[in-house]
């Protein structure tokens, strides 16, 4: 069952240089489209600023999207008043990269966790604390920590909490966007069997947008690479990772370390930084850095197509 | 935090200043050995002795008194005008930081008229104007005072409104009234606060000045610019009749000053 269906998304951030010169966008998600079934996880995987955090903040509407369609449930959410807006929110909610910057310093993790609830007016304050306090068993905080303030937690309690405070409203869809990369290594694993953990319970879909290839892998159905605001292959996570056929998608993946000695493995560096998204190259965007790229890449931009079945990707020679 | 507060002598030293100031004003009957007011032209002039310790002015009036009652005028004076411009200045600035674009236009450069005139030429234009009263004084010093805290916190509200827990608020359907003063202004009004608490010494500077010149409390009144003032004619027979109301001015703004300093730095979190 189709949860989320995005199509054709653009999210273009103006940039004013001055009174008379030309007004330029950052074409940070530049026509992505994709879906999301019931129960399912998406990874989004790209390096910094390929416009995966943009895609997650405009498809909960965080930031207006300039164009597209975002359907959630079957309804048009873009086409939704303040109104309806607030009350789909309680279906889709985030959870943000820095623990650290997404608790308010001066609430204590009980009123953090209450709030949810204040703004929807669900239950009373009994009910509400009962419902706090059963989840926060679930995240392994205990109760009589409900008290505290954010800094009195550490990195991973706080990334667990910011987890309890997007499941209070008992959603159908979370976004998390890069929710491991501030921890470390061995809280991530705690962190992300969590999540693992929620979703089997409450059935959860995730949009997981991380830039960590392997945390990707462990806990995604399907993956998206991005790349310049456009998705340039998407398939099952095991097509992906075993048989990729986008040569960004090869260069990613023949950077991630294999935990065996005797087995080597070809790298394809790639040369050059990310273009800039306010003026990104002709055609393919990825032409500038590519080992395989010829003329006709400068010129023609290829679509997201599908290659094999269920792998789709945007590349004129595969 | 009260450990803090003795580690620091300045800061101890103001806050006994503030402390004495407050048990002055609120007692100030009780403390007082004679009336404020109460003319007595064969005292005249009388200097520092066992009955008027701050000595007596030209129609001997005891000064001690006058400086104790002239506690309250200004304590009240400087209480006034910080509680009545650091409310309005504050959610301006919030006001104006949050929603940007052209509500933020509007109120700052509403602020910027106020600022371009140095605050004690407006205030005393809309002193002389309304006419010479205490209570004038009063609302001019507001009316000059609240565009700093506007300044102060629309630059703190700037720094974290696009925090990660502000934009977890609006994803979980928070309206703006809520985002701002629940998520924001508790963050975001320590700096505010700060100066607040700087201010009330300032405030009474000011409105002891606005007095001075003959703006602000009128002749029998026991305020202490109002007592300089009338001090200057007797200034080389009576030395103690300036000099003990500018201490008692004196001591009020260095001793705020030294609490407001003090305050910064225990509010501080990153020194916690």
């Amino acid at each position: 069952m189709t949860l989320l269906e995005i199509k054709n998304l653009k999210q273009h951030f103006p940039i004013s240089k001055g009174f008379l010169s030309e007004k330029k966008y950052v074409k940070a998600v530049d026509g992505v489209s994709f879906t999301l079934n019931k129960g399912e996880t998406l990874g989004i995987v790209g390096e910094s600023g390929c416009g995966k955090s943009s895609l997650g903040r405009s498809i909960l509407r965080l930031a207006e999207p300039t164009s597209g369609e975002i359907k959630f449930k079957g309804q048009d959410i873009l086409k939704f008043n303040r109104k309806q807006m607030k009350n789909i929110r309680k279906d889709m909610q985030i959870v943000f990269q820095d623990p650290y910057a997404s608790l308010n310093p001066r609430s204590t993790i009980r009123s953090i966790l209450e709030a949810p609830l204040k703004i929807h007016g669900i239950g009373n304050r009994e009910e509400r604390m009962k419902l706090i306090e059963s989840l926060v068993e679930k995240i392994g905080i205990r109760k009589d920590q409900l008290d505290n303030y954010p800094h009195e937690f550490s990195g991973g309690q706080r990334q667990r909490i910011g987890i309890a405070r997007a499941l209070t409203l008992n959603p159908d869809l979370i976004i998390a966007d890069e929710p491991v990369s501030a921890l470390d290594v061995s809280v991530q694993s705690q962190v992300l069997n969590l999540f693992v953990e929620l979703q089997k319970e409450f059935n959860l879909s995730y949009i997981f947008i991380s830039h960590d290839l392997s945390v990707v892998q462990h806990i995604s159905d399907r993956v998206a690479v991005m790349y310049l605001g456009k998705i340039v292959e998407l398939a099952h996570v095991d097509q992906l990772y075993q048989n990729p056929l986008h040569p960004y998608t090869k260069s990613l993946l023949s950077a991630l370390p294999i935990p065996d000695p005797s087995q080597k493995r070809e790298r394809i560096i790639l040369e050059g930084d990310l273009p800039s998204p306010i003026n990104p190259p002709t055609g393919c965007a990825f032409h500038t850095r590519c080992p395989v790229a010829t003329s006709d890449c400068r010129t023609e931009t290829p679509a997201l197509r599908e290659k094999q079945f269920g792998h789709w990707a945007a590349c004129i020679y595969v | 935090m009260f450990r803090r507060l003795v580690s620091s002598p300045l800061t101890v030293f103001g806050f006994l200043v503030v402390f004495i100031l407050v048990i002055t004003a609120l007692f100030a009957p009780l403390i007082a050995t004679h009336s404020p007011t109460e003319v007595n032209i064969v005292n005249k002039l009388q200097p520092p002795s066992q009955e008027h310790i701050f000595g007596t002015d030209e129609v001997g009036r005891d000064i001690f008194s006058r400086i104790v009652h002239g506690t309250r005028i200004s304590l009240k004076i400087g209480f006034l005008v910080v509680i009545l411009s650091f409310p309005v200045g504050t959610i301006l600035g919030a006001i104006a930081g949050y929603f940007g674009g052209i509500v933020d236009q509007f109120i700052m450069r509403t602020t910027d008229i106020f600022l371009s005139f140095p605050g004690i030429i407006l205030a005393m234009s809309i002193a002389a104007a309304l006419g010479p009263s205490i209570e004038n004084v009063l609302l001019a010093l507001v009316i000059v005072w609240w565009p700093w805290y506007t300044r102060i916190v629309r630059s703190s509200v700037l720094a974290i409104k696009n925090a990660e827990f502000i934009e977890s608020a609006r994803a979980l359907g928070a309206n703006p009234f809520r985002i701002l003063f629940k998520e924001i202004l508790p963050n975001s009004i320590a700096p505010a606060s700060i100066q607040a608490s700087l201010d009330f010494g300032f405030v009474i500077l000011a409105a002891a000045g606005l007095s001075f010149i003959g703006l602000g409390a009128q002749p029998p009144s026991p305020e202490w610019g109002a007592m300089l003032s009338s001090s200057r004619e007797i200034l080389r027979e009576a030395w103690w009749a300036a000099t003990f109301p500018g201490l008692a001015i004196l001591f009020t703004v260095l001793g705020f000053n030294l609490l407001g300093d003090g305050l910064r730095d225990i509010l501080d979190p990153k020194q916690r």
